[in-house]
C-alpha cells in the first residue's frame, strides 16, 4: 500500500494524461460490451472501476501535481470515472433485461395442456329456472310461498271449488295415499301448486302477492313429454280492484322475461274450477323448430269467489288472479329439450350442460 | 269431439269459402281447443274420379279370385283395372284413382302389370282413401245422387271435408254436440245459427205410455221420455250420409237403430238408448239400485251395483246402468224389429259418481256427468222415431211418455258493473245484457241488478262469476287490455329460501351435480340398506294407485333415489360422479290412520280447530339434503395422480353445507345403516344428530350394484337452525405465536375430542388449532397413535411472550392428558 500512497512517485503520473484516461474509458466500454452476461460483467467490473483500475490510479496521481493543475486534473479524472461507471450501468441494465427474458423464455409452458383440477358441479336447470322466476316476482314485490306435497284432499280439491264428484278430480289423475283400515285416506300428492294458494290465503290478509314454485304429481306414465312428477310455479294476487287486465299484464311481463322481449301472449278461454273467468296462456314462438306457433304454457284466471270464501276472504271487497305455469316446460322451450326423461334420471351431463345462469 | 265442417254448415251459415285458419281461430277464441285438424282434401292428390263398371272378367288360376274390370271414367274408352274386391256388379258406380294419384301413406298409383293384365288405375275402398273404416270391399256409390262417371269423386266420398278435433272443457258440456259447437262458432263469426233442436216439434206426452213406466227417483232423473217404433226392417242399412257423419266423428256404424241414437247424441248432445221391445218384461222402473243387485253391461263386465247408482229395471231386474251403459239383455240386436227409444236427463253428480265407481267412461256418461240439456229429451226421441221410420220402415207408435219433474232454474242477480270491475273493460249495461243474451240467457233488466236465467244447455253457469266469464268470453279475451298491478313493497326471500340457494351453490362449487329424483320408493331397497326392523325410515306412506306396483312407497330418505341416479351414471360410463339432492321426505304422523279425515266446509273459512284436525292427517315433510360420490374426487392427469373419493368427502360436504348455513356441525363416530360401521360419522348440531356421513357399507354397495367405497351424506335440513346475525370479528394486529405439539393417545380416542381438549385447555389466547399429522410406529407403541397439531396463539392487546405461549400450550396438553391420558412428545 505504501507504494500506492506515495504521492510523489513521478512514474505514476502517466495515468493522468488525457490520452491515458480516454484509453481507459474506451477499454472499459469494450470490455463491458464483450461481457456476455451479468456474471461475466461483474467479474471484470473491478478491472475498470476497482482500486487498481486506471481511473482509480489516476485519481491518486493528482496529489503529485502542482496545485494549479490539481483542479483541472480532478475534473478530468472524475469525468472519466463517471463515464466508465455509466458504461457499466448501461451494460448491466441490458444484461439484466436479457437475463429476465431468458428466464421467462425458459419457463414457458404449453398452456393448451388439459387442466381439469376439480370435478365440475352444477345446480339443476329446473331449480335455476325456479330461482329465476322467483327473482323476477320478488323484484315486483311478491313473496315466495311454499306448501306441503302431501295434502289433505280439502287443500288440493274442495277449497279450490273441486267438489268430491267433480269430473275435475278424475281429470287431474291424482295419486291417492293408502290408509290401512279405510278405503279413503283423505290424503293426496298435490296435483298442482294451487294448493299453496289456500295455505297463503288461510294465513294472510290481503293484499297478497305471492308466487309458489314447487313439485306436483299426476299419474302420467313416463315418456318423452310426460312425467308423473313435474314442476309448476303458482302465482296469486288478491287485492282490491284486481282485474283480468292485471293478469294479462303480469303474464305478458313474465313471458317476455322468460322467453325474450319479442314474444307475444294470448289468453284463450278455458276452464279451471278455481278460477272464473279462466284461461290458458299461449306464448307465440316465432322461431320454434317446427315453425312459428302458439305453445301452451299454463293456466290462469280470476280467483273464483268460492275459493276466496272458503279461505275467509270477502269476495265483495277483494278480487284476485292466479296462474300456474310449467317450469319444466319453460326449461324445455328455452333450451330445446326434447325428452323429459333427460331431466329426471340423474344423468350428470344434463345439469352440467345447462346448469349455468345466463 | 270431432267436428266436420260439412255438418257444421248445417247449423251455422258459414261462408262457402271459409278457410281452416278462420275456423281454428273461432274455435279457440270460443274456448274450444283445437287439438288436430284433418283436412280430408289433402288425403288424395291427383285424379280421383267416379267410374262406372262396364264389364267384369273373372280371372282364374290365382290364389284368390281376381277381377279384371273395364271402367268408364268419362274417357273415349273404358280403362282396364284389376280389382280383388267382389262386392260390386257390372253397372255399379265406383271410385277410381288414376295413374298420377297419390293415396294416404304416399301410395302412388301408376299403370302396372299384375295378374297378367295391365291395371290402369285402382278401384278404391274407403279405408284406402282415408275416408272411413269401412273395409267390406270397394266403395259402391248409390244411383240417382247425380254421380257422373268422369267427375271428381271427392265430394261423393266425403273427402271434401275438414275434421276438427276439439278438446271440450267440463264447463262447455253443450259443445259435446254439433248443436253447441255450431252455436259458439256462429256467434264468434257473426253468422246465422239454426238450432237443430227446433227442426222437430216437441211431442206432447200422451195419456198412455208406449211402454209401462214408473220413475221412482225424480231427483236422480227429472225427465224421462219414451217413444217406440214397431215392425222395422232389421236389415235396413244406415244411409251413407249418416254412416259418414258417424265415421267422421270417430264412431263405428253398428246398425240403424243404434246409429240413429249415436247420430242424435252427436247432433243434440242428448244421449239416447234403444231397447229391443221384445226383450223387455213387464214395465220400466227408474230408481236407485239396491244392495246386491248386479248387471252385466254391454262391455261384458258383470258389475256389482251401488245403492247410489241410478238404474232402469224391468220385471227381470236391472237392465241398464242409467246414463252410463246399457245391459246386454235388452240391447237392440240385428234381429230387432220393435224399438223403444229412451232419452232422459240424469243428475250430473249421480252419473259422475257412478262412472267413477265403475271406472266406466262412456260417451253417454261423459255428457251426462258434465250436464246435458234437459229440454231435449222429448225432442230427441221424436227425432229418433222419425229417422228410424224414414230409413228402417216400421210404424211409429203414437204414444209418447214424458215424465217431467224439472224445476225452473233460479235466476242469478248480477250487478251489471261487476263484469267490468273483474275484467278491467268498462262494459256498458247494454253490452253486458247483449253478451248474456247471446249466451242464451234470459235477462230481465230494470232494477239495480239484472235478473239472469241461464240457458238450459249451460248447467255450469250458476254463479255471478260464471256470467262474468260469459261476458268476457263472448266479447273476446283478446279485447282485455294489459295493465300491471302494484304490489306493496316486498321483503324478498326468506332466510331459509336464501340458505337453500346458498347450499345448492356451494355444493355445485364443490363439484356436486344436482339431481331431481322421483320420491317413489321400492321398500326392498331398505332391506338392501340393512336397516333394522324398527328403523323409522321403514315407516313409510304408501300410494293407493302407484304407477309401478313395486314403487308404491314415498321416500323417507333421499339416498335410494340418489344412489340409483349414481348407478345410472356409472352404468353409462361416467365413473367419477358426485351428486346432491335437496328434497322433501315423508314421515307419517303417529296414528294418522286412525284419524277420520275431517270434512271441512267450503262455504266459509274452516275454523282453526278444523284446520288443525286436518293437519293431523298430513305427514311430516322435512326438507333433506344428501350427497353421494364415487370415482375420483380430484381428477388425475399429467400433473399427478387422482385422489379417489372416500369418506372424507362426505364429511367435508357436510362441513361445506354447515359453513354455508353459518352453523357449527360436530362429528362423532356412529354406526348407522347403510354406512360402513367403522366409517360413519354422526353430524351433530348442539345436542341433536341431524344426519350422517361416511362410506357406505360394502355389502350395501354390492346389493345396489354400485362401486365399493361410495361415500354419502344425508342430513335433515329442516333441523339445521338458521344462522343468527354474526357479530363482526375483532381482529388483533399483534404478532402470532405458533407452537406445534404432538400428543400420543390410544387408537380409539377420536382426534376431534383431543382437539377439543387441547382447545379447552389452551384458553382464550388460542386462535386456531389444526391437526397436521397422524402416525403410528413402534416408538409410539402398539395400539397408540401420535397426533400432531399446530396451535396458533395471539392476544388481542399485546405481543405474547414465548413464556406465555408455552404456558398456554402446557395447559392445553394438561387437559388432553387428563381426559385421554395424552402424552406430550417432542416434535
Amino acid at each position: 500500500m505504501s507504494y500506492h500512497s506515495d504521492p510523489y512517485d513521478p512514474k505514476q503520473v502517466a495515468y493522468l494524461s488525457p490520452e491515458s484516461l480516454a484509453e481507459a474509458v474506451d477499454a472499459a466500454r469494450k470490455a463491458f460490451a464483450a461481457a456476455p452476461d451479468l456474471d461475466a460483467l461483474n467479474q471484470i467490473k473491478h478491472q475498470h472501476l476497482g482500486d487498481k483500475a486506471p481511473v482509480s490510479l489516476a485519481r491518486r496521481e493528482i496529489g503529485a501535481l502542482p496545485p494549479a493543475a490539481k483542479s483541472d486534473a480532478g475534473k478530468r479524472v472524475n469525468a472519466a470515472r463517471q463515464e466508465v461507471s455509466a458504461e457499466y450501468e448501461a451494460r448491466a441494465e441490458v444484461l439484466a433485461a436479457e437475463a429476465a427474458q431468458r428466464v421467462l423464455r425458459e419457463e414457458t409452458v404449453d398452456v393448451t395442456l388439459p387442466v381439469v383440477r376439480r370435478r365440475r358441479g352444477a345446480r339443476h336447470p329446473i331449480n335455476l329456472m325456479t330461482d329465476r322466476i322467483a327473482d323476477l316476482f320478488v323484484g315486483m314485490g311478491y313473496q315466495v310461498g311454499e306448501g306441503p306435497e302431501v295434502e289433505p284432499e280439502w287443500f288440493n280439491f274442495d277449497a279450490l271449488n273441486i267438489a268430491p264428484d267433480h269430473p275435475a278430480r278424475t281429470m287431474m289423475d291424482t295419486f291417492y295415499l293408502a290408509a290401512a283400515g279405510r278405503s279413503d285416506s283423505g290424503l293426496v300428492l298435490r296435483t298442482h301448486t294451487s294448493s299453496v294458494q289456500i295455505h297463503t290465503m288461510l294465513t294472510q290478509e290481503p293484499p297478497i302477492y305471492a308466487v309458489s314454485p314447487g313439485r306436483v304429481y299426476r299419474t302420467d306414465e313416463v315418456d318423452a313429454t310426460h312425467s308423473p312428477v313435474f314442476h309448476q310455479t303458482e302465482g296469486l294476487v288478491v287485492d282490491r280492484g284486481i282485474t283480468m287486465a292485471h293478469l294479462k299484464g303480469t303474464l305478458e311481463h313474465f313471458a317476455r322475461t322468460m322467453f325474450g322481449p319479442e314474444v307475444r301472449i294470448r289468453l284463450r278461454p278455458s276452464y279451471f274450477p278455481f278460477t272464473e273467468p279462466s284461461a290458458e296462456l299461449d306464448v307465440w314462438f316465432a322461431a320454434h323448430k317446427d315453425g312459428p306457433r302458439w305453445i301452451e304454457w299454463g293456466g290462469c284466471g280470476m280467483v273464483n269467489p268460492r275459493v276466496l270464501t272458503a279461505c275467509g276472504i270477502d269476495p265483495h271487497v277483494y278480487s284476485g288472479f292466479a296462474f300456474g305455469m310449467g317450469v319444466d316446460r319453460a326449461v324445455m322451450l328455452r333450451h330445446g329439450v326434447t325428452d323429459m326423461r333427460d331431466m329426471f334420471d340423474g344423468d350428470v351431463r344434463f345439469p352440467l350442460a345447462l346448469g349455468t345462469e345466463e | 269431439m270431432r267436428v266436420s265442417l260439412s255438418w257444421l254448415r248445417d247449423y251455422a251459415a258459414l261462408p262457402a269459402d271459409i278457410d281452416v285458419a278462420t275456423l281454428d281461430a273461432a274455435f279457440v277464441s270460443s274456448g274450444l281447443e283445437v287439438e288436430e285438424v284433418h283436412d280430408l282434401r289433402d288425403n288424395v292428390s291427383g285424379p280421383l274420379l267416379i267410374g262406372r263398371v262396364v264389364e267384369i272378367e273373372e280371372l282364374t288360376g290365382f290364389k284368390k279370385p281376381i277381377r279384371f274390370c273395364r271402367v268408364d271414367v268419362g274417357e273415349s274408352e273404358p280403362r282396364g283395372i284389376v280389382c280383388g274386391a267382389r262386392n260390386f256388379v257390372e253397372g255399379d258406380l265406383v271410385v277410381v284413382s288414376l295413374p298420377g294419384a297419390v293415396l294416404p301413406g304416399g301410395f302412388a298409383i301408376s299403370a302396372r302389370k299384375t295378374y297378367g293384365r295391365v291395371s290402369d288405375g285402382m278401384i278404391a275402398s274407403s279405408r284406402e282413401l282415408g275416408a272411413g273404416d269401412d273395409h267390406d270391399g270397394i266403395i259402391v256409390l248409390p244411383e240417382g245422387a247425380g254421380h257422373e262417371p268422369g267427375t271428381d269423386a271427392r265430394g261423393a266420398v266425403g273427402l271434401d271435408d275438414v275434421i276438427f278435433e276439439l278438446a271440450v272443457t267440463p264447463d262447455m258440456s253443450h259443445c259435446f254436440s254439433m248443436r253447441g259447437v255450431a252455436r259458439e262458432v256462429a256467434h264468434r263469426l257473426d253468422v246465422e245459427f239454426t238450432d237443430p233442436a227446433l227442426a222437430t216439434l216437441e211431442p206432447t206426452a200422451t195419456e198412455e205410455s208406449p211402454y209401462p213406466l214408473s220413475v221412482e227417483d225424480t231427483e236422480g232423473c227429472d225427465r224421462f221420455a219414451l217413444r217406440a217404433v214397431t215392425g222395422i226392417d232389421p236389415t235396413a242399412p244406415s244411409p251413407q250420409w249418416l254412416r259418414r257423419r258417424l265415421s267422421h266423428a270417430g264412431m263405428r256404424s253398428i246398425g240403424l237403430a243404434v246409429d240413429v241414437t249415436n247420430y242424435l247424441m252427436l247432433e243434440l248432445g242428448q244421449p239416447l238408448h234403444a231397447f229391443d221391445l221384445a226383450t223387455l218384461k213387464g214395465g220400466l222402473v227408474v230408481r236407485r239400485a239396491r244392495a246386491g243387485e248386479r248387471l252385466t253391461t254391454l262391455d261384458d263386465v258383470e258389475r256389482r251395483l251401488d245403492p247410489q247408482d241410478m238404474v232402469i229395471c224391468d220385471d227381470t231386474g236391472v237392465i241398464s246402468l242409467a246414463g252410463v251403459m246399457g245391459g246386454q239383455t235388452s240391447e237392440v240386436a240385428p234381429s230387432t224389429v220393435d224399438v223403444l227409444f229412451e232419452a232422459a236427463h240424469w243428475d250430473m253428480r249421480s252419473i259422475a259418481a257412478t262412472a267413477r265407481r265403475h271406472r266406466l267412461a262412456s260417451e253417454a256418461a261423459k255428457r251426462f256427468e258434465r250436464g246435458s240439456d234437459p229440454a231435449l229429451c222429448a225432442v230427441a226421441v221424436q227425432r229418433a222415431v222419425e229417422l228410424l221410420v224414414e230409413y228402417g220402415g216400421g210404424v211409429a207408435d203414437a204414444r209418447v211418455a214424458d215424465v217431467d219433474h224439472r224445476v225452473a232454474r233460479e235466476p242469478i242477480y248480477l250487478d251489471p258493473q261487476l263484469p267490468g270491475r273483474i275484467v278491467g273493460v268498462p262494459y256498458t249495461d247494454t253490452e253486458v245484457i247483449a253478451r248474456l243474451t247471446a249466451a242464451g240467457c234470459v235477462v230481465q233488466a230494470g232494477g239495480e241488478v239484472l235478473e239472469v236465467v241461464p240457458p238450459s244447455w249451460r248447467p255450469d253457469v250458476t254463479d255471478r262469476a260464471d256470467l262474468v266469464e260469459e261476458v268476457v268470453r263472448l266479447d273476446g279475451y283478446d279485447k282485455v287490455p294489459v295493465a300491471m298491478p302494484t304490489a306493496p313493497p316486498g321483503s324478498g326471500l326468506t332466510a331459509r329460501q336464501r340458505r337453500r340457494r346458498q347450499i345448492g351453490r356451494v355444493l355445485a362449487e364443490a363439484g356436486y351435480v344436482e339431481a331431481l329424483n322421483y320420491p317413489f320408493l321400492d321398500t326392498a331397497v331398505l332391506d338392501r340398506f340393512g336397516l333394522p326392523d324398527d328403523d323409522p325410515r321403514r315407516d313409510v306412506l304408501r300410494l293407493a294407485n302407484p304407477l309401478v306396483e313395486s314403487e308404491s312407497a314415498l321416500r323417507t330418505t333421499l339416498l335410494p333415489g340418489l344412489l340409483r341416479a349414481l348407478k345410472t351414471n356409472v352404468d353409462r360410463g361416467i365413473r367419477d360422479v358426485g351428486l346432491f339432492e335437496l328434497g322433501v321426505v315423508f314421515h307419517p304422523r303417529p296414528d294418522w290412520e286412525r284419524v277420520e279425515p275431517p270434512r271441512l266446509p267450503v262455504h266459509r273459512r274452516p275454523t282453526d280447530e278444523e284446520l288443525e284436525a286436518a293437519g293431523r292427517l298430513r305427514p311430516d315433510q322435512p326438507q333433506h339434503l344428501a350427497v353421494a360420490i364415487t370415482g375420483d374426487a380430484e381428477p388425475g392427469g399429467w400433473w399427478g395422480a387422482p385422489r379417489p373419493a372416500d369418506w372424507t368427502d362426505a364429511v367435508a360436504a357436510a362441513r361445506t353445507v354447515a359453513e354455508a348455513a353459518g352453523v357449527e356441525v360436530t362429528v362423532e363416530a356412529a354406526r348407522y345403516a347403510p354406512w360402513h360401521p367403522g366409517r360413519c360419522a354422526a353430524l351433530r348440531v348442539g345436542d341433536e344428530v341431524i344426519g350422517h356421513a361416511g362410506e357406505l357399507h360394502p355389502a350395501v354397495c354390492d346389493a345396489l350394484e354400485i362401486p365399493r367405497r361410495v361415500a354419502a351424506m344425508e342430513l335433515d335440513l329442516s333441523r339445521l337452525p338458521t344462522a343468527e346475525v354474526t357479530p363482526a370479528p375483532r381482529m388483533s394486529h399483534y404478532p402470532v405465536a405458533l407452537i406445534d405439539v404432538a400428543v400420543v393417545v390410544d387408537d380409539e380416542v377420536p382426534a376431534a375430542r383431543v382437539a377439543e381438549a387441547l382447545g379447552d385447555g389452551a384458553g382464550e389466547l388460542l386462535e386456531g388449532i389444526r391437526l397436521f399429522d397422524v402416525y403410528r410406529d413402534e416408538r409410539v407403541g402398539a395400539g397408540r397413535k401420535s397426533l400432531a397439531y399446530k396451535l396458533t396463539f395471539r392476544a388481542p392487546d399485546r405481543t405474547l411472550t414465548a413464556e406465555e405461549a408455552v404456558a398456554a400450550r402446557d395447559r392445553a396438553v394438561a387437559v388432553a392428558s387428563e381426559r385421554f391420558g395424552a402424552e406430550l412428545r417432542g416434535v
